[in-house]
Parts: structure tokens; C-alpha cells; sequence
């Protein structure tokens, strides 16, 4: 199984500066200063060299992950900006007229959780077909509301593919794809679900938009059996610990801190930091990964916790 | 974990500061017994009272629940007018603090002494 990261940015998606990318080439310069390139190896291995930050970009699109498990039928984490490239990905692989099965799995239905679906193109051809999978009750009032007027000039009965909504009970197992997934109810305001989902011996859990009440001995009793021995876990690591207690408790979200206490607890392999602050610039988050993965170090009491920070683009094997 | 009541620290101007020490790991297991030990010296540490001064020299280790003790402590003090400090960090501790941005939530020093001259002005 492969996870395929399209959009990896918390509340509202943003988008790099020239400012940014200025900086980024001044600090590429400096750094190449008193070397030779005689081949274009040597520019991409000195470029390997430089650092996330300073030659990539962890990207701005809002919340979206593609499941990648071998299944003819498509599995999607939530419907942010990032699946505006993924549909366009998808046509582009299969062509318009070989028609697709897309599931998508909703954590909620806060905007920034929803905002690719009118821009995600298999909605616009007859044949593909899309099932949403939500907890939530109002998941189908939800998608028609953001295309109806005046918000969108395409209508949600306009569309062409066939989009069917499912919804689902946490607690219980469903089998969608090949996978097994099961959803568990998650503290965020409106409520969120987290997903776990299983398939070839894998176990992903994908749980953003989630507060962690420090203080709550049940709460994390159950989010550790929830995330208990999966092979990755996507956590909503938007704000520090100090943040997460203090000026934006009961904002709804969660630190980096907690996500490794809270793996490490449950005896995770993998950690992906997720749902990234859109304040934060690349650096910024490049600082919060390497911050995470010592405190990592610190806390650790038997085996180690892989750390990562999701980037747009990043495809994740397990 | 455990906390023990050192002689009070006088300020240069004369005035006196109350000095806990902390040993040992903060985390799931010993924040509740922490948080208990912490109380009686939190409820004295009120306007008109010496100032509290928490030394962390022997605390290996603190984790989110420990931290949040902590944050509970200084609202609790701040709520009775009374002034405290946190006062010489291990260097892991110190990591702990500056990678959860606590550093930015309380006042740290780097011994007692110092805690002792900027809250007892
Ligand atoms: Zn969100
Ligand atoms: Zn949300």
C-alpha cells in the first residue's frame, strides 16, 4: 500500500510567494558558492543536499490523501483543494472514457475539508461514479449547499458522474475496496472522525482536525487503541503544545507533541505530521519536523517512531 | 518524582522567595502525584506572599501532562495575584520546553538566585 499526499494544508489553502521562492534561491546561491557543476548530476545531487525547505516546498493545498492499495476502485481521504490535481491526475491516467469508482472517506465537513469537490473533474463526465462515506448526517446537504447559488455557477444535480453518499455508524467495521475501515468520533467543533483502514496486512489511520484534551485519561485511552500498531498515522499536527493548551484550546486541533506521546503509547511505526498551520512558511515547518523528530528521541521508551512531515506531492510506501 | 522544600532565597532587596525542588520523570505515570504535591505551595502563593520558585535541577524528563500541570499552576497563581517562576532547566527539560513552546508560556530562569531578584522586586 502507498499513501499519496494532494493536499497537506490546515484551514484554508496557501500558496507560495515570490518572496519565498527569493529567499529560497539566495539561500541555494550561498550555498553553491566556490563549487563547480560540470554535469547536471552534480546540480541535482547538490540540490538533493540542500534541504526541503530551501529546494522544495511542503506545498498549500488543503486536505487531501489517496490511498493507493492496488484496488481498481479509487480510495480518497477528504475532498480539499489537493483534489483538484488529483481528478486531473486521474483523467489524465485513465482517459475520460474508461469510467472510475472513487470512495471517498470524510473526516467532517468543515470547508476546507470540501472545497476540491466542484473542481475534482471525474465529477464532470457520465459514467464515474463517486461515493462519499461520512458519519456524518448532513454530509449530502453539506456538498449541494457549496454549489448552490450564489457560491458556484455549477449546480450539484448538474453534474455528470454518478455521486451517491453513504452514511456511516463509527465503531463498526465497513468493507470498501478491498479495505476494511472503521471511523471513530474525534473532539473538533461539529464533530470529526478519524479512519483507520486495513488492507494487505497495513493498518493507515488518518486522523486530522482532532483535539487531544491533554488533561482526558479516557480520551487517550481510546485514541491509543484506535491508533494501536498502524503502520502510519496522519495526524492534525497544526499548532505547538503550549498553543493547543493555552490561547487555542478547544480550537480543534492538536501538536506534534501529542501525536508522538500518543504513537508512541500505541506502539505506531510511523508518524506523518499533517493539517500544517498556513501561517507556517517552509522553514518554519522543516523546524517543526527535525523539533519533532528530538522530541521523539527524548520521550522514546522502546522502539523508535519514524517521523514525517506531509508535503503536496509526497507518495508515502508502507 | 518528588518535591522537597529548600530555604527560602533572599532577594538583594531584602525580600525572601519560597524554593521547591523537583526530582525525577514528570509523565503519564507520576503527573497526577506532581500536580498533588504541587497543590499546598500553589495555594499560599498569593498577593502579599512570598513568591514561588519552582527549581527543576533534578527533573530528567517532563512530558504534555507534566507541562500542563504546570500551565494549571501558573493560571491558578496568576488568578490569585501571586508571581512564580521555573528555575534551572536540565538541558533536555530545556528542549522540552523550547520544542513545545512552553518556554514562551513561563518565565524560566537559569538558577533560583535569578528567579529570586526578578520576582522579588
Ligand atoms: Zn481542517
Ligand atoms: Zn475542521
Amino acid at each position: 500500500m502507498k499513501v499519496r499526499f494532494w493536499g497537506t494544508r490546515g484551514s484554508i489553502p496557501v500558496s507560495i510567494t515570490a518572496t519565498d521562492i527569493r529567499a529560497k534561491l539566495i539561500a541555494a546561491l550561498i550555498a553553491s558558492r566556490d563549487r563547480a557543476f560540470h554535469h547536471r548530476d552534480d546540480i541535482e545531487a547538490f540540490i538533493d543536499g540542500l534541504g526541503f525547505d530551501v529546494a522544495g516546498s511542503f506545498g498549500g493545498h488543503s486536505s487531501c490523501v489517496q490511498l493507493i492499495t492496488g484496488h481498481p476502485e479509487h480510495v480518497i481521504l477528504d475532498l480539499g483543494s489537493g483534489a483538484r490535481p488529483l481528478g486531473q491526475a486521474m483523467l489524465d491516467h485513465f482517459g475520460p472514457g474508461v469510467p472510475q469508482t472513487y470512495h471517498v472517506f470524510m473526516s467532517h465537513l468543515h470547508w476546507d475539508h470540501i472545497m476540491g469537490f466542484p473542481f475534482f473533474a471525474p465529477v464532470y463526465i457520465p459514467g464515474n461514479r463517486v461515493v462519499i462515506h461520512s458519519c456524518h448526517r448532513d454530509v449530502e446537504r453539506a456538498f449541494r449547499r457549496q454549489q448552490a447559488e450564489p457560491s458556484f455557477p455549477v449546480r450539484f444535480d448538474q453534474l455528470a458522474a454518478e455521486v451517491r453518499f453513504e452514511v456511516h455508524a463509527p465503531d463498526t467495521d465497513i468493507n470498501v475496496a478491498g479495505m476494511t475501515a472503521r471511523a471513530r468520533l474525534q473532539q473538533h467543533s461539529g464533530d470529526s472522525y478519524g479512519w483507520a483502514f486495513t488492507a494487505h496486512g497495513k493498518r493507515v489511520v488518518y486522523a486530522t482536525d482532532s483535539e487531544h484534551d491533554v488533561g482526558n485519561v479516557q480520551q487517550r485511552a481510546e485514541v491509543i487503541e484506535f491508533f494501536r500498531d498502524a503502520d502510519l498515522v496522519i495526524f492534525d499536527a497544526m499548532y505547538s503544545l503550549a498553543e493547543s493548551v493555552s490561547v487555542k484550546a478547544d480550537w480543534g486541533h492538536s501538536s506534534n507533541v501529542i501525536g508522538v506521546e500518543l504513537c508512541q503509547a500505541a506502539k505506531v511505526r510511523q508518524l506523518m505530521l499533517f493539517h500544517h498551520e498556513p501561517a507556517h512558511d517552509d522553514t518554519r515547518i522543516a523546524g517543526i519536523l527535525a523539533e519533532t523528530r528530538r522530541y521523539e528521541e527524548i520521550s522514546r521508551e522502546d522502539q523508535p517512531l519514524e517521523v514525517f512531515a506531509a508535503y503536496d506531492g509526497l507518495v508515502h510506501p508502507l | 518524582m518528588q518535591i522537597i522544600e529548600s530555604p527560602a532565597l533572599s532577594a538583594p532587596n531584602g525580600k525572601s522567595a519560597r524554593v521547591i525542588v523537583v526530582s525525577g520523570r514528570i509523565d503519564q505515570s507520576t503527573a497526577d502525584l506532581f500536580d498533588k504535591a504541587l497543590k499546598p505551595f500553589l495555594d499560599t502563593c498569593r498577593n502579599g506572599e512570598a513568591p514561588l520558585i519552582i527549581d527543576f535541577s533534578g527533573v530528567d524528563y517532563i512530558s504534555s501532562v507534566g507541562l500542563r500541570v504546570l500551565m494549571l499552576a501558573s493560571r491558578q497563581v496568576k488568578s490569585q495575584s501571586g508571581r512564580i517562576a521555573i528555575a534551572a532547566l536540565t538541558p533536555v527539560v530545556a528542549e522540552v520546553f523550547q520544542i513545545s513552546r512552553f518556554n514562551l508560556v513561563f518565565q524560566v530562569f537559569a538558577t533560583p538566585d535569578a528567579a529570586a531578584a526578578a520576582l522579588s522586586v
